[in-house]
């Protein structure tokens, strides 16, 4: 909406430039977004809250100006010959409820043409260039005063009378958009007694608007349910300068000064007479008077506003003020010189009827705070007491962030939508589908971060960047019995050279090793019983080279290479490795709590044990069955080299396992440690093995 | 050079004497090195295991010695051994102190090559920025809160004062769940379009007085470009109590502002417009690139558009129809919200122009946060 600052000094005698206006406006809640155009002709873009509805024309800012600068505003007060013979033009409302009153005046002998220039310029304000005379007049008492009106051709309402009612099932009506309407029964239209001839409140109809033929008019000034207006506008798809005031609520007294501003301008422009008035009112749509306490005020605001500036705010909004005070116990001289001496504890407020959004104590409040300007309360901060509430969450949040950080991922944040098929790749459970998705490729909330995090992947690989690391902590999201159940993942993958880069250090390519060793890197910072990683993982891995996380004997995650088969699908040219873990489920395991050991003061043994064993003996046996012996002394088992090939058979691996021996209470003689590595030695041949020669 | 000789007296005398020998001889050889080269060559002799001096002793002097005398022998050549050890680390020390400048320069390193890079993470801009401002309410009193994504209508709306069929739902387009219009409407589920509904679970869960401060990921129903994204992220913040002022709520926000952006940042407020606010304010800050002036080095400044003042949240005195829903006496309990962008404040703090760059991964533009 624009306003023009020239059209705005007609109703109120500004001494302001523009500029400083503009600012003003603006710090008081009517925001003047930007300028356009210059000098005299400059233009106000308005940004008003979809609350203030009565500021969405000239007269209404007009009005936050008098309040502001404290001038007087000039009213609108139309003049109209005398009505010497009226016709008589019955109105019937069905539903007060619907609308609560209808004004219209006939004009008969009017000449259609074009608007004068006086009113074609002024329509030029929201670039609007005129239709006819008639119609250009409601468009600027619009403009003017905010009321939305219609013109109807007389002569084409049949039956002499307008009937406001429900549309009935099966009925039509071509707009003056020129599109035939399919009509709800939820749709208020004015009909006249055969046939409705306007949506209420946003459009009129095609078959009775005015023409260069029409002669004689029916000038309609209503006001209608502004929830009525919306439903019906939403279900035809439609949006005008009149719904967008009455969905808010217009002016229920302003429909006879706008039917006669209207009548008045159509008279000057297209001449005729006046031949009827009526102005059904089927309900009174008001707010009871409230009342303000000065206490509240303060109360709220923090800050005592001088009684004079309280009053002199609300009259010139038009609310009109009475005073209250408590003690009247005293005889009435006493009250008056009392009056005299300190301000009312209490005003009640009648509220003008264009101000449908004030309805409480605190609405009051609000307005006598945005004319006062908020920026000249002080700036203060309240007394507090009590301590600080984490999340439940944070601690092995942010350890967990910190290490993956430390590991060498880069943090990302991912899109929450994804495609059908990336859904059912990359996840069992059902996911949530939007009802009005932006887009037909992604219409679900991830159930996974694994494929946000291929795409994320995907387009480092198109900008040439092959060595990347990223992590992700997000919300996913799964349908279970008709509930959304939401739950935290963490995702990290690992392509490319790995470690450190420098002159002198060889390159290497992520491997599994790499992502376990990151996976137990966070898994370490908890409580740990048994940390186990078994097969098999999600179709999407690599089925050799990937695991599932099981900590504690709960599963907390997967991790592995991604199946080069979707690899190749997206294109991709290397090696991903990709981990995700279950964060609701981790979290449940508490931190790790450190615990100190006594350090030995005595020394340490160390065995090395070359070991040839068949390929299907994995280390994790062979590390159980070392463990098994539950040698007390047995301080670590460590495997260092691991090769296959040229020395060794063929389906067997060779394999040096390192183990450490020591006591806290004494020095380990040789016997002792030979006897365990006999033991060792014996485990192994237990698994098929046998110590290298 | 030093021959272990053959004993043939095991006297204590003898045995003196042979020891004074050994250590005369060891002196003068290790007295005589020069360089690393030569130590080498000396503690070789002295003592390798194979026919070292030490070696030797061990086999001409203790094991050719009567068993009678085999005693002390044993503790004289232990004597000896310390002393040669003693002495040829010793030397050791001494060359390398005097003989280091060649080998200095031939160790020398080109130390303009770059370290070796071990990678450390970065955190996500985004990620980063909404933590700076958690932890400059935390820092002021606030606990922290979440809230799911996922919503019903009551949450978001309803119970935020947008009655159903209210024009203020169309500022915020939402993304509904599928499949829900078989359900009383306050119970059908969205994608929250703002972490207000954090307030009403939060003052459901207990009285007054309550101070949070709450991050979160929201979702509007706009198509990506430059300038918009249907995924964003909010900070939102609630203090409610007895005695919470709308001079509260500016001293507060003020404090907040020059906590993020440097304790020269003024603040300004003016009204807006929140259903579940009132009165309701935007903050602006005083644009921290030019001082306010609107103009930098003569031009006209971008960051602010020449205005010298940054909108930076939304705010206000949370509304009494707020807390008919949750239960709170709307006259004995006051308080105020807030609510910024995150996204909106981090493009401003570092100057990013899409922020499409926040969910895209582009380890080129993550790194520049290093
Ligand atoms: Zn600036």
């Amino acid at each position: 909406m624009r306003i023009s600052p020239t059209w705005l000094r007609e109703f109120v005698a500004l001494d302001v430039d523009n500029v400083r206006l503009a600012e003003d406006l603006t710090h008081a809640g009517i925001a003047v977004e930007g300028f356009i155009g210059e000098g005299d002709a400059v233009l106000f873009e308005m940004e008003i809250t979809t609350n203030r509805v009565d500021a969405m024309n000239h007269y209404g800012v007009a009005r936050e100006c008098s309040a502001i600068y404290n001038l007087e505003l000039q009213p609108i007060i139309p003049k109209l010959p005398k009505l010497i013979q009226p016709e008589s033009f019955p109105i019937e409302i069905l539903d007060p409820a619907l609308c609560a009153r209808y004004t219209a005046r006939a004009i008969r002998d009017v000449r259609i043409e074009k608007a004068p220039r006086y009113i074609a310029e002024r329509l030029l304000i929201e670039a609007h260039h005129g239709i006819n005379n008639v119609a250009d007049s409601t468009n600027y008492a619009l403009m003017e005063m905010g009321h939305p009106t219609h013109a109807f051709d007389l002569d084409l309402l049949e039956g002499g009378k307008i009937v406001v009612r429900p549309a009935v099932h099966g009925e039509k009506l071509k707009t003056l958009d020129g599109i035939e309407r399919q009509l709800h029964p939820g749709d208020l239209v004015i009909a006249d007694a055969v046939k409705p001839v306007a949506l209420a409140g946003i459009m009129g109809g095609w078959d009775t608007m005015i023409t260069p033929n029409t002669r004689n008019i029916l000038i309609e000034s209503a006001w209608f349910d502004p929830a009525t207006v919306r439903r019906t506008a939403r279900r035809h798809s439609m949006h005008t300068d009149a719904s967008h005031r009455f969905e808010r609520g217009a002016d229920w007294g302003a429909t006879t000064l706008a039917c006669d501003r209207v009548t008045e301008l159509v008279l000057e422009t297209a001449g005729g007479k006046l031949a009827g008035y009526n102005d059904a009112v089927a309900r009174k749509v008001s707010h009871e008077p409230i009342q303000l306490e000065r206490s509240e005020l303060r109360r709220i605001l923090g800050q005592e506003i001088p009684e004079p500036d309280v009053t002199r705010i609300l009259r010139r909004l038009g609310f009109e003020l009475t005073e209250t005070r408590a003690s009247s116990n005293g005889a009435p001289e006493e009250g008056v010189r009392l009056a005299l001496l300190q301000p009312p504890d209490a005003y009640t407020v009648e509220i003008p009827s264009w101000r449908m959004d004030v309805e409480r104590e605190i609405d009051v409040i609000e307005e006598v705070a945005r004319v006062y300007g908020f920026n000249n309360f002080a700036n203060t901060l309240p007394s507090f007491s009590g301590g600080v509430v984490e999340l439940p969450h944070a601690l092995p949040e942010s350890k967990t962030r910190t290490r993956l950080l430390a590991l060498g991922y880069d943090e990302a944040v991912s899109p929450t939508f994804i495609s059908t098929d990336d859904a059912q790749r990359f996840s069992s459970s059902e996911a949530v589908a939007l009802e009005n998705p932006l887009s037909e490729e992604a219409p679900l909330l991830r159930n996974s971060l694994v494929p946000g995090m291929l795409n994320l992947l995907a387009w480092n690989f198109n900008r040439e960047a092959t060595d990347v690391r990223l992590f992700e902590m997000g919300n996913v999201f799964s349908m279970s019995s008709e509930r959304v159940e939401q739950r935290k993942l963490a995702c990290f993958a690992a392509t490319g050279s790995v470690g450190e880069k420098g002159v002198q250090l060889p390159s290497r390519s992520t491997d599994f090793f790499d992502l376990k060793g990151d996976a137990e890197a966070i898994l370490n910072t908890f409580e740990k019983q048994s940390l186990q990683f078994t097969t098999p993982a999600s179709g999407y891995f690599h089925p050799g080279r990937s695991a599932t996380v099981v900590l504690n004997g709960e599963t907390v995650g997967e991790l592995g290479q991604l199946h080069p088969d979707l690899a190749a699908e997206r294109k991709f040219k290397q090696e991903v490795w990709i981990a995700q873990l279950d964060l609701d489920r981790l979290f449940a395991v508490p931190l790790r709590e450190p615990r100190y050991q006594r350090l030995s003061r005595y020394p340490s043994v160390e065995r090395d044990f070359s070991l040839l064993l068949d390929n299907h003996v994995s280390y994790e046996r062979l590390r159980t069955a070392i463990e098994g012996l539950r040698i007390p002394e047995l301080e670590s088992i460590e495997p260092q080299e691991l090769f296959r090939g040229a020395g060794v058979p063929e389906g067997k691996y060779s394999l040096l396992l390192h183990l450490v021996f020591q006591s806290s209470e004494r020095t380990l003689r040789d016997d002792e440690v030979s006897g365990w590595s006999r033991q060792v030695i014996a485990a192994v041949q237990g698994l098929g093995g046998s110590l290298r020669g | 050079m030093y021959i272990v000789p053959k004993l043939e007296d095991f006297s204590a005398s003898a045995l003196d004497a042979a020891a004074r020998d050994l250590k005369s001889a060891l002196q003068s050889e290790s007295a005589a090195i020069a360089s690393e080269a030569d130590w080498k060559v000396l503690r070789d002799r002295w003592m390798a295991r194979k026919n070292g001096v030490l070696t030797l002793l061990n086999d001409q002097w203790l094991k050719a010695a009567p068993t009678p005398a085999k005693r002390e022998v044993g503790q004289r050549v232990n004597e000896v051994k310390k002393i040669v050890e003693e002495q040829i680390d010793a030397a050791l020390a001494r060359v390398s102190s005097t003989v280091s400048a060649s080998r200095l320069e031939q160790e020398r390193v080109d130390i303009t090559l770059p370290g070796n890079r071990r990678k450390l993470g970065i955190e996500h801009p985004l990620i980063r920025t909404m933590n700076e401002i958690v932890g400059v309410f935390k820092a002021m009193g606030y606990s922290v809160a979440e809230g799911p994504e996922v919503e019903t209508d009551y949450y978001n709306f309803e119970s935020l004062n947008f009655p159903p069929n209210h024009p203020a739902r169309d500022t915020q387009d939402t993304l509904m769940i599928k499949g829900q219009q078989g359900k009383p409407l306050r119970e059908r589920l969205l994608l929250r379009t703002h972490t207000s509904p954090v307030q009403i679970r939060a003052m459901e869960k207990q009285p007054p007085p309550i101070r949070i401060v709450v991050p979160g990921r929201v979702h509007r129903a706009d198509t990506a470009d430059a300038t918009h994204s249907p995924i964003f992220h909010q900070v939102e913040g609630l203090a409610v109590d007895t005695n919470i002022t709308f001079c509260d709520l500016k001293g507060t926000l003020d404090q907040a502002a020059k906590a993020m952006f440097g304790s020269s940042v003024r603040t300004r407020f003016y009204p807006s417009f929140f259903p579940f606010t009132e009165p309701s304010a935007d903050m602006q800050i005083s644009c921290f690139k030019c001082g306010g002036s609107g103009r930098l080095k003569g031009e006209r400044c971008g960051m602010c558009k020449a205005s010298g003042w940054i909108e930076i949240l939304g705010s206000g005195m949370v509304d009494p129809n707020v807390y008919g829903f949750v239960d709170y006496d709307p006259k004995k309990y006051s308080g105020f919200a807030f609510g910024m962008g995150v996204e909106r404040i981090a493009i401003l703090k570092y100057g990013i122009d899409d922020i499409q760059l926040f969910y895209q991964g582009d380890v080129r533009f993550l790194r520049q946060f290093a």
